[in-house]
């Protein structure tokens, strides 16, 4: 109940945002969404203890797969472009969650990492998909529906609230139950859960190839928003940019990893625009920060308010 | 036929330049559990001191060869410096966390050198090719071949020896094995795991400025060049097995050749077969190739 209640006020607030904002805050909303969806996959995974340090993989998938439809197969449905991301990155994980699943700790994290730096070796070298550089893409419709330029961007923020409601209720209806629970106990003592009859390497699978069609969700929504999309979308930074988002927001809530990468978004622009070269530098410092005085992330403050009130 | 000198010079030189900046990494986590983030900034870090120190020396047009001393002092001060900075000011009090909460706190520390940087050197491109012209040209089948690389090798050589014999055949480097072995045990036993840790991590560090000062000669130094390198360094890391020296050395042996063999017959692919070879071994041996057992804990 408290969910429908909350997934209609963010959707309602979302829509609001997307027909009144300036383009510049529906562009930076629609970024902060794409990533949240991309981080709140990540969090599906970190309930088993795992952290991919590759996420940009599946990330760059589903952008790449969103672009090239449009660009080589002309196909211009924002749509189609949005299911196909996802797909194409869920269809990777499920091929490399076959041999990702059988790794933990720092070992997946390496593994994924260089699964995400030989997809950004192949794009950065192959000529047709824009080398570096990348190339651009229109979407011209969405569900058939010619869109009027100008308006594109705002339909696209619709489209990906509804996306990101959607992922996020299953999120929490899928956390929430008996397979949370599992995924839990596998973080916490993987052989238990092994002795007790379920198995670890098919909760691990599983939330792997979630996260992963999550990443290619959010990769589409991002290559939609910007129009563009590069390489440098799969590169270890980029991963390590969602692994911080999620640190940022904490693992605890559904809501978490949008909060986290809307501050995420807002404190890049403003520090892009006043402060380019201390940027880096101030996200150290705020992950340096969080991990030592609020190690379950911002999410802690809430909970602390909600406690003392 | 011919290719096969020229291919395997190649490799070798790269496979010494990944060695000088695996080895530290490679050491840091034997001993401490730590995969350092951080340790690109410190190459990074060499890089730019050593452009300023060999740039000075040069412009007070003292002797030309002793820019190669400023090179090798330039990482000295960056690691007996910075490395020192970084692990009693803050990763002291992070011990006993989570393996990957720790690469996070390196990569903040990662993102803050960055700008640290950025403040310090500014942001146009830093070059120092005279160290790199001094030694000459020496031919190798038919080939012109900078001696600087020869140098470089013997370098990345001279490392791994004294490395290897500073772990096995002397007093702190016995001690040093013992808290890799059992880090409780040893305390018991009555070594100062605090001391040896922060050795560790100035010697680590020390050995990524190394790197960086003796790569500063051969490129334009800008903001960014220790990005690539970290990722680099993990691939040979976690191909020759976290926290061994000698699988460090195989690993940047394995992927330097590879490189130089897939840049010689298919360009396209430099990038893509590092990774490649990286994900092979894993695949082959999860661990790494010279792993050591842990036991399973139930």
């Amino acid at each position: 109940m408290k969910a429908a209640i909350v997934a209609i006020a963010s959707l309602a607030a979302l829509t609001a945002l997307a027909l009144l904002a300036p383009q510049w805050l529906v562009f930076m909303a629609m970024l902060a969404l794409a990533k949240g969806v991309v981080v709140l996959g990540l969090l599906v995974l970190m309930r088993t203890g795992l952290v991919s340090f590759g996420q940009g993989l599946y990330f760059g998938i589903g952008a790449y797969t969103a672009a090239l439809l449009s660009h080589h197969l002309h196909v211009a449905d924002a749509a189609v472009m949005l299911l196909a991301g996802a797909a194409a990155a869920g269809l990777m994980a499920a091929l490399l969650g076959l041999l990702l699943a059988g790794y933990r700790d720092i070992f997946f994290a390496m593994l994924s990492l260089a699964f995400s730096m030989i997809l950004y070796g192949v794009l950065v070298k192959s000529a047709a998909l824009g080398s570096t550089d990348g190339f651009n893409l229109h979407a011209r419709t969405f569900f058939g529906v010619a869109l009027a330029p100008g308006v594109e961007r705002r339909v696209f923020l619709i489209a990906g609230a509804v996306c990101a409601v959607v992922v996020a209720l299953l999120a929490h209806r899928l956390l929430g139950g008996h397979w949370g629970r599992l995924s839990t106990g596998v973080r916490d003592n993987e052989l238990r859960v092994a002795y007790l009859g379920a198995s670890p390497y098919r909760v691990v699978y599983v939330n792997y190839l979630i996260a992963g069609a999550m990443a290619g969700l959010g990769g589409a929504l991002a290559a939609l928003a910007v129009g563009h999309v590069d390489p440098e979308m799969t590169y270890w930074t980029t991963s390590g940019e969602f692994v911080f988002i999620a640190i940022l927001g904490g693992t605890q809530s559904i809501l978490a990893p949008f909060v986290a990468a809307s501050i995420f978004e807002a404190l890049r622009t403003i520090a892009s625009q006043y402060a380019p070269n201390v940027w880096q530098m101030s996200l150290g410092l705020a992950m340096l920060a969080i991990i030592m005085f609020l190690p379950a992330g911002l999410w802690t403050l809430a909970e602390r308010r909600r406690r003392s009130a | 036929m011919s290719s096969i000198l020229p291919i395997a010079f190649d490799g070798i030189t790269y496979a010494s330049w990944l060695f000088l900046i695996s080895a530290g990494l490679t050491l840091i986590y034997g001993v401490m559990r730590i995969l350092n983030v951080a340790h690109g900034s410190l190459y990074a870090l060499g890089a730019y001191a050593a452009c300023s120190l060999a740039g000075a020396w040069l412009g007070g047009g003292l002797p030309a060869a002793g820019s190669f001393a400023m090179l090798l002092l330039a990482a000295v001060l960056v690691g007996s410096l910075v490395g020192p900075v970084i692990e009693r000011g803050l990763l002291q009090w992070m011990y006993g966390k989570d393996e990957v909460v720790l690469v996070l706190i390196t990569y903040a520390v990662f993102l803050i050198m960055e700008d640290v940087i950025k403040l310090v050197w500014g942001v146009d491109s830093l070059l120092l090719p005279e160290p790199y012209a001094l030694p000459g040209n020496l031919q190798l089948g038919g080939l012109p071949y900078p001696v600087y690389n020869v140098l470089l090798i013997a370098l990345a050589l001279a490392t791994g020896l004294a490395l290897a014999w500073a772990l096995y055949r002397t007093r702190q480097g016995k001690l040093l094995l013992a808290v890799i072995h059992d880090r409780e045990m040893s305390m018991a036993m009555g070594i100062n795991v605090s001391r040896v840790y922060l050795a560790t991590f100035a010697v680590g560090a020390t050995l990524a400025a190394l790197g960086g000062a003796f790569t500063a000669p051969t490129i334009a130094v800008t903001p960014g060049i220790g990005v690539e390198v970290i990722v680099l360094a993990f691939a040979v890391v976690v191909i020759g097995g976290l926290g061994s020296l000698g699988g460090a050395a195989l690993g940047a042996l394995l992927v330097g050749l590879v490189r130089s063999a897939t840049v010689r017959y298919w360009p396209e692919a430099e990038l893509f077969s590092i990774y490649a070879v990286m994900a092979l071994v894993l695949i082959a041996r999860p661990k790494g190739l010279f792993a050591a057992q842990e036991a399973r804990k139930i």
